[in-house]
């Protein structure tokens, strides 16, 4: 994947340079989802950062923990009728004691859920290559264009330098 | 306001360079004091296999329970080290939700303790079936033998609780730890980067991803509280669901939830002790959270004395001759000498250390948990055997000597905690990385915060700083 990208001292620096990319993408020919964040720590109160927010995951693990709790009552209860002994009508596991099972499989369909929603929404687990700067690690924040036509990157340079980029550089591979 | 020390004021200076420098080190160099604690910790957990190998050979009755006391220093390692597994994820979980921002250095050492404490503990009652490899049984799932686990039993209970509860440790381990795998596979070259990659999943650090992962640690804060309440208070039921004199009692659930969160935090301030001297985090594990973990140390000790004192005085009152049986045993006969070690070491030597200002420093909270660590296993075989040895026919009252098995598999569940421990460190930075960077913002709550009785959480400290704490 080529990218051109600067790589930005502060959030809003890196705030003004996505804004920048986002005004100049309809004439210099590429779209939003081709801009590239990446920083080695979340940064909360920015655009760029909180365009991302979602509630849906709360969402995600009530149901997964919904189908916890059938999941723990289907198990009790077809155990209970798959028991060997005749109770003469009594329940074998009585409702209390299921009750504590049924708890614990809701927890786990919840965390469970969570998990996997992450992973999802997430977008992991990835090994495609992607562009990794060490700077980033340092405290950095990326901001830059995947897949830039050829003829927009002086354009780009230019932009992402006026942002305030402490430097610009090219990834290939 | 809290005073903050000179090593806590350069650490305000820290940049993110520092961190991500003095952090990863650990990682990439081993000192000579890091090897020596490796292999004393496999010394022992080698003594534990080879007499773990001597009972698999001769059978259970190299053991010293026997009718009437089937459960001794097995269950006693199983409760204490499921009471440990209390510091890291509850702990942990409530500060989040809390947004303490001093967590930052502990959530981790501590999330490890717990993880490292359900496998520890799980593997015990694996010893105690004396055929482990017919452990799946209890697995519930339709079989030619016909058999089910019996969800009336607690221990059926138990399965699902420690199976869940280590399950969402895991997890709340992991999630938070998948950047710094990332920073670390940046990092490193060869087999370990390529080790990394895979445990980073791929991680990149976009937006999306940080978003995701914090709302996801919400999730899992919220969710594992009330898990790791259950846990504790389904392994008290063990006991308390029987009718065996001073088991049947209902205050068993919240006392054994209290004496877990004591266990536990004694362990992390001990474990966070040693961290820091072997692992060099002097700038990073200061004062100030001893100083804080110590302070719900007393909170603890004194819950812990308050449930002791209740669940004695009821006993005592009501007068009914199979319990108070078992009361003076513990108290003036044979079981006295360990009783009064433990309201010692549990109430008596932690209490006046962790009270007064001046001895709750490093030094003084790493003693109290030492001492408290001692105590809360007391705890766990006073509460298992006595109680079995004076059941409520006194023709067959018993008494019980541990063997020397069953005092090398205890001796090396400390040190298989102690190696897996290390090992972890070896592997995954102890303190979070990204979090820590997170408290330079100018918002982030600053890696250094006032304590949460003083000011809200979250804030950072303005105008001058204070004077240092001693340490």
């Amino acid at each position: 994947m080529n990218i051109i990208y600067g790589l930005y001292a502060n959030p809003e620096a890196a705030q003004r340079a996505v804004d920048a990319l986002r005004a100049a993408g309809s004439h210099l020919k590429f779209d939003e989802r081709q801009i590239v964040i990446i920083s080695g720590e979340p940064h909360e109160g920015y655009d760029f950062a909180d365009s991302h927010l979602t509630t849906r995951p709360y969402r995600w693990a009530v149901l997964g923990g919904c189908i916890g709790a059938l999941s723990g009552y289907l198990l009790t209860t077809l155990s209970q009728k798959g028991y060997p002994i005749h109770t003469g009508g009594m329940p074998v596991t009585p409702l209390w004691t299921n009750g504590i099972v049924i708890y614990e499989l809701t927890m786990l369909g919840a965390i469970l859920t969570t998990f996997i929603v992450l992973l999802r929404g997430a977008r992991l687990p990835s090994f495609k290559s992607t562009v990794k700067d060490p700077e980033i690690w340092l405290g950095k924040i990326l901001v830059g264009v995947a897949e830039p036509a050829e003829a927009a990157r002086p354009e780009l340079e230019k932009c992402l330098l006026l942002a305030g980029a402490t430097e610009v550089k090219l990834s290939s591979g | 306001m809290l005073p903050i020390s000179s090593e806590a004021r350069g650490r305000m200076q820290r940049t993110v360079e520092q961190i991500e420098k003095d952090l990863l080190q650990p990682i990439f160099k081993s000192s000579v004091k890091y090897k020596i604690a490796v292999s004393l910790s496999a010394a022992l957990v080698l003594a534990g296999a080879s007499a773990f190998g001597y009972q698999l050979y001769n059978g259970i009755g190299v053991w010293g329970i026997n009718s009437p006391v089937f459960w001794a220093f097995d269950i006693t390692n199983f409760v204490f080290w499921i009471g440990i597994s209390h510091a890291g994820t509850l702990i942990s979980a409530i500060l989040r939700l809390c947004n303490a921002t001093w967590r930052r250095p502990v959530t981790r050492c501590a999330e490890a303790i717990t993880v490292f404490s359900i496998i520890i503990g799980g593997l015990v009652p694996l010893c105690h079936v004396g055929r482990p490899w017919l452990a799946f049984w209890m697995i519930p799932y339709p079989n030619q033998r016909g058999i089910w686990p019996n969800f009336r039993s607690p221990l059926a209970w138990d399965f699902f609780a420690i199976s869940t509860y280590l399950t969402g440790s895991t997890i709340f381990l992991f999630l938070p730890t998948v950047p710094d795998f990332a920073a670390v596979r940046d990092a490193s070259k060869g087999l370990r980067k390529r080790i990394y990659s895979m445990l980073s999943l791929g991680w990149q650090g976009t937006p999306r991803q940080w978003q995701r992962l914090e709302v996801a640690m919400h999730i899992m804060a919220i969710v594992i509280v009330p898990v790791a309440v259950s846990v504790h208070t389904i392994v008290s039921w063990d006991f308390s669901m029987t009718l065996v004199p001073m088991w049947h009692s209902t205050i068993f659930g919240p006392y054994f939830v209290i004496g877990a969160i004591f266990s536990g935090i004694a362990a992390l301030i001990l474990a966070m002790a040693l961290l820091r001297h072997f692992l060099h985090l002097e700038a990073y594990l200061t004062p100030l959270h001893f100083n804080n973990l110590g302070k719900l140390l007393l909170t603890t000790s004194l819950l812990w004395f308050y449930f002791t004192f209740a669940e004695r005085l009821t006993t005592w009152y009501g007068n009914a001759p199979p319990e108070m049986d078992v009361f003076w045993t513990s108290i003036r006969q044979s079981f006295s000498p360990l009783f009064w070690t433990m309201v010692i070491c549990n109430f008596v030597i932690p209490v006046p250390i962790l009270s007064i200002k001046r001895f709750r420093t490093i030094t003084g909270t790493a003693i109290a948990s030492c001492a408290i660590i001692v105590g809360m296993w007391l705890e766990r075989f006073l509460i298992i055997v006595p109680a079995l040895d004076h059941k409520f026919l006194r023709y067959a009252w018993g008494t019980y000597r541990p063997t020397w098995v069953e005092d090398t598999l205890m001796a090396s569940s400390f040190g298989m905690m102690a190696l897996l421990y290390l090992l972890f460190s070896k592997a995954v930075p102890m303190i979070s990385i990204w979090e820590m960077k997170v408290g330079l913002q100018p918002h982030g709550g600053g890696i250094i915060t006032t304590a949460p009785a003083t000011k809200p959480h979250g804030l950072v400290l303005e105008g001058p700083l204070p004077t240092d704490v001693p340490e």
